[in-house]
């Protein structure tokens, strides 16, 4: 599948494109706080060639930002071992395709969290401070399905985007 | 992360300036804004017109803020940049909060 490593490039190994204007490419963090910029900067510099609109470049990060950020919250435990989290990415017709993997805890009950929308006509000291993260995503990305392989988490999303 | 404060009359503004609100800032964010509201007059004033990016994380630590300010503050937000404004739309936080278009806007709505 991948045509190893460029030299120097670290977290990078691309491949030849099969299909759409975007090569496809793969980069893989190991989880760590800071990582989480690092990896954003390097997908949004792959997409560069899109030369998305801000409305869809916001999208995308925003989406795979809250991706990363909850496998490092609960996939992976606090001060646990770290552990890989790669990403592939494939443009296509219909959007980019995205496919997260790690090797952390399994999503609660095996599936999805719902991701509703969360009531705001509280009191203010009872507005939520969290639990925006996976409304977000479902709000965002298209054609979301996540399985358990192994011991390995697979989420799939789409994130509908007009190429030019 | 770097912010600054003034104090403007009888209101405290405070800008954010780097570009990033987001989960590896959020602890820092809050402590640093509950710092630079000590001793604050009861408007302050959060400028946002830098940060090009905020997430959930980014997102509920403004909560926070504004939560732990109440009731002797009142926190508006201002200067929200596109990708910004797009979260307090999506999650309806933009019904929450006192949000102006620009830091001018919101002292003229504070003066007047």
């Amino acid at each position: 599948m991948l045509n190893g490593h460029e030299p120097g490039a670290g977290m990078f190994s691309k491949s030849a494109s099969q299909q759409g204007r975007l090569p496809k490419f793969e980069l893989t963090i190991q989880s760590g706080a800071m990582g989480v910029r690092q990896a954003l900067e390097a997908f949004m510099s792959e997409l560069s060639p899109l030369e998305l609109e801000i409305e869809e470049s916001s999208t995308v990060q925003l989406v795979l930002a809250e991706v990363i950020n909850n496998i490092m919250e609960h996939a992976y435990p606090e001060g646990g071992a770290a552990g890989p989290i790669v990403i592939k990415c494939t443009g296509r017709d219909d959007g980019l395709h995205l496919h997260i993997q790690d090797e952390g805890s399994p999503m609660p009950g095996g599936q999805l969290p719902l991701g509703m929308s969360q009531s705001l006509n509280v009191g203010l000291c009872d507005l939520p401070e969290g639990g925006f993260g996976w409304f977000l995503i479902k709000d965002l990305a298209k054609d979301l399905k996540y399985r358990r392989i192994g011991q390995e988490n697979h989420l799939h999303l789409r994130i509908a985007i007009t190429a030019p | 992360m770097e912010m600054l404060a003034k104090t403007e009359g009888n209101i405290r503004i405070i800008s954010v300036l780097d570009k990033r609100i987001d989960a590896p800032a959020a602890v820092l964010f809050k402590e640093t804004m509950r710092n630079l509201t000590q001793n604050a007059p009861r408007e302050v004033v959060l400028d946002l017109s830098e940060v090009v990016f905020i997430d959930s994380s980014g997102l509920g630590a403004i909560v926070a803020i504004m939560k732990t300010l109440s009731p002797d503050h009142r926190l508006t937000l201002a200067g929200l940049t596109p990708a910004v404004e797009k979260v307090f739309r999506l999650t309806r936080m933009d019904t929450v909060f006192r949000i102006f278009m620009t830091i001018e806007e919101a002292l003229d709505a504070e003066w007047s």
